[in-house]
């Protein structure tokens, strides 16, 4: 299922919250509220962290990470990565990475196996992405937009794309990420989608201007309706949005 | 060979409906858009028209007034102008739907483009309502509270006839002088003309000090004062006094006037008024010319007017050939010396009628023995004038003659082959129906117009005997009379010839009416010496003749 919920009064959920399937990651707001929607609905599975990065509370577009690790940009303070440290499980391997491009929420998406960066990423930040979310990288771009963590959200079951993405470049991306893949909207027609969705294998997190039809596609691409029906839900939604418009 | 499908647009799902669409900017269907975004939301739906029912005339704001008709062009201008938000979006069509004329509602079909996201432009059609509302513009109520005029102009003379008045809406009609006016009201002694503006009363009133002379006092009443924007709303009123002597007039000048122009006699005859006024002592034939702000600094009043003229036999004339001359040295044959013995006509007093007085003269170029003319008799006035009681008693003469007079003739008026025009008639209060009287004088009804009527026939008759002062004013044929007039003539010659064909019949009374008929001609075409306007003089009535016709 996905939730919706909102921070301070803000739809762009994705810039105060990054998600992965080991750990959630929130920011620190003036209420609970936000923390205890992820809480309630992840609290029994992951750790659900308050945390900020570099004194502000733009945790998830300023990190990236997945079940493996998670890449925090250079601004970051001891403080705050000792307390990422003492949060955060054993198995994930936090790396602090020194990246001109230091919103490394907005220019990598990620899900375990596979990351598309920004075209203009630092090689050396490509080798360290590899090495600590072991993920293959990818230098690609969504619906010609460099931004590719901005304009995109990816899980192990699916993907979610800004709307403009040609049917050319879905089919590549789709290939690469080895997902089903979807250009659609969240927050009412928001193209950004990364700043409007947050997203894992089980669990989905979206602004509070998202609309039923924009909850029904993310929950179909990211097969978050439970069962292996979801799939097949998906895959037909997918064909039939490929099919009936080829 | 391989096939290639067509390269196929890609859709996303509208974010409201679900439907697949191409994705634009707000990733929304058309409907949807429509749905969340009122392009017309900062346009108000409903507005007012002001509309004067007085004057049918609309507010085109913020102040004018304009006549439109329903679904005019100007009638859309003024209710688009109305709409506030309208500056926001793009105007692309505006039309009226039709509503019932009385209904006071007037509907308005606009369509407008806005730019909603970047680069999505939305067009919208919608409907304005407006309600008429009815009320009374500054103009109708100003109308409405009599307060219409702004500037006065109160024109008096403190006379007992009307005749400078007369003459002076005569001078006003030539010259279009009451163009601005907007009413006329006599009031005592005089005129009130009104206006709406202030410049216009200025006019007036600089073009009655080129004719006649006059003393002007200017005052103002504040109406109203806005404390604020330090705008005050005057009334002005300008008290225009005419000098109280008229032509034919006797004056008897102080001492010192006297002396200043050219120790000139003190009787003087005043025979022409301009913007000065004229003397002439019929004495010495001096004559001296008075301008009115000197006239005004010492004023003196007449001593003798024109109702005091009686008529004196012509026993006898000899001029002595001497003529007036005028300032610039010019002899004016007009006025020549004579003594003249004359006897009163309508004697009141036992004695008087075979009383011969000896007159000096200035109208020897005009009097013949036998003639009657009008004078003042001096020998019989008691004047209460301490000027006339300062002349020494020598120099008093017996009598003072003005004027040629001519037998009175009620045909005189009958045969005026010409007319004056007359201002429009107002009565001073429009309750009185009957209102008579001449053009702008005379409305007061009663014995005022009966003496209003006497002034105007002897302004008539004074317009006849005077060339000069006819030459200032417009005389129109009339064709009525000379329609009646060539009607008699025909009559009269038809006449003739059937008293040619039955001599023999009815002696008496064809000779009865021939006569009558003779004595009609003679006062209509002039044996006798009675002055006339002639033919080349008059203009014609343009007006008259299209109404008429």
């Amino acid at each position: 299922m996905a939730v919706r919920c909102q921070f301070e009064n803000s739809s762009e959920i994705g810039v105060f919250a990054r998600l992965t399937n080991a750990y959630c990651l929130v920011a620190i707001g003036g209420s609970s509220n936000f923390y205890s929607t992820f809480e309630a609905e992840l609290g029994d599975i992951i750790p659900v962290v308050h945390c900020s990065i570099a004194g502000t509370r733009l945790v998830g577009r300023l990190t990236v990470g997945n079940r493996h690790g998670l890449l925090v940009p250079s601004t970051t303070t001891d403080q705050e990565l000792q307390h990422l440290r003492n949060c955060l499980p054993d198995s994930v391997a936090i790396q602090r990475v020194e990246e001109r491009l230091s919103a490394l929420g907005n220019v990598i998406a990620c899900n375990d196996y596979v990351a598309i960066v920004h075209p203009d990423l630092d090689r050396e930040t490509e080798e360290i992405i590899a090495d600590v979310l072991k993920v293959e990288v990818f230098r690609q771009t969504v619906g010609e937009n460099v931004l590719v963590g901005s304009y995109s959200a990816i899980s192990n079951q699916g993907a979610l794309t800004h709307p403009k993405t040609s049917l050319q470049d879905q089919d590549e991306l789709s290939s690469l990420l080895q997902v089903p893949l979807v250009a659609g909207t969240v927050n009412r027609g928001s193209d950004l989608i990364g700043a409007g969705l947050v997203v894992n294998d089980f669990a989905a997190f979206c602004g509070t201007d998202a609309t039923a039809t924009e909850i029904s596609v993310i929950e179909s691409v990211f097969r978050l309706t439970g069962g292996q029906r979801s799939g097949e839900v998906v895959n037909e939604l997918r064909d039939a949005l490929v099919d009936s418009y080829a | 060979m391989e096939y290639h499908a067509p390269a196929s647009q890609h859709m996303v799902l509208c974010a409201d409906c679900g439907t697949p669409i191409q994705p634009n900017n707000a990733n929304l269907c058309l409907s949807c858009l429509r749905n969340s975004v009122d392009i017309t939301e900062s346009i108000p739906k409903q507005a007012t028209v002001n509309f004067c029912r007085n004057c049918e005339r609309y507010l085109n704001p913020p102040q004018s007034w304009v006549q439109a008709q329903l679904e005019s062009r100007e009638l859309l201008a003024i209710c688009l102008k109305k709409l506030k938000g309208l500056n926001k979006v793009r105007l692309i069509d505006a039309g009226f739907i039709w509503t019932e004329p009385h209904s006071k509602r007037l509907r308005v079909k606009l369509t407008v483009q806005k730019e909603v996201f970047t680069s999505t432009i939305l067009q919208q059609i919608f409907e304005v309502e407006y309600v008429v509302q009815y009320g009374q513009c500054p103009d109708c109520t100003r109308l409405a509270a009599k307060n219409t005029w702004r500037a006065m102009v109160q024109v008096r003379q403190k006379v007992t006839h009307k005749r400078t008045f007369l003459y002076l809406e005569q001078l006003i009609l030539k010259h279009n002088a009451h163009r601005d006016t907007i009413n006329i009201s006599e009031k005592k002694d005089g005129l009130d003309f009104f206006y709406t503006q202030r410049s216009h009363a200025v006019k007036m009133v600089e073009f009655l000090a080129s004719v006649v002379p006059i003393k002007t006092t200017k005052s103002e009443q504040v109406i109203s004062m806005d404390v604020h924007s330090s705008t005050v709303n005057y009334k002005f009123t300008y008290s225009v006094e005419i000098a109280p002597i008229c032509k034919d007039d006797l004056v008897c000048l102080p001492q010192r006037t006297a002396r200043a122009f050219g120790n000139i006699g003190q009787l003087v005859i005043c025979h022409r008024i301009t913007n000065s006024l004229r003397f002439i002592d019929p004495v010495s034939l001096q004559v001296a010319e008075i301008p009115a702000e000197k006239y005004w600094r010492e004023p003196f009043p007449a001593l003798a007017a024109i109702p005091e003229l009686i008529e004196f036999l012509v026993l006898d004339v000899e001029p002595t050939g001497r003529y007036a001359v005028g300032h610039n040295g010019a002899v004016n044959r007009k006025f020549e010396e004579a003594d003249a013995q004359v006897s009163p006509l309508n004697a009141g007093s036992f004695g008087e009628a075979d009383a011969v007085y000896h007159a000096r003269t200035h109208l020897g170029a005009l009097l013949q023995p036998g003639d009657t003319v009008l004078g003042y008799h001096l020998r019989v006035a008691n004047f209460n004038s301490p000027e006339w009681d300062s002349v020494h008693p020598e120099r008093k003469p017996d009598v003072i003659l003005v004027k040629k007079s001519y037998p009175e003739r009620k045909k005189r008026s009958k045969g005026r082959a010409w007319k004056l025009k007359s201002m429009a008639k107002e009565a001073e209060d429009p309750s009185s129906e009957n209102a008579v009287g001449r053009g702008a004088v005379g409305r007061r009804g009663g014995l005022d117009s009966q003496r209003v009527e006497k002034d105007y026939e002897l302004f008539l008759r004074e317009l006849e005997e005077d060339e000069e002062m006819r030459a200032n004013i417009n005389l129109y044929r009339d064709p009525k009379k000379e329609e009646e007039r060539r009607r008699r003539k025909e009559e009269q010659t038809r006449r003739t010839r059937m008293q040619d064909e039955m001599q023999d019949d009815e002696d008496d009374d064809d000779a009865a009416t021939d006569a009558g008929f003779t004595t009609d001609g003679e006062s209509e075409w002039g044996d006798d010496d009675a002055p006339r306007v002639r033919m080349e003089e008059l203009l014609d009535d343009l007006e008259e003749m299209n109404i008429e016709e």
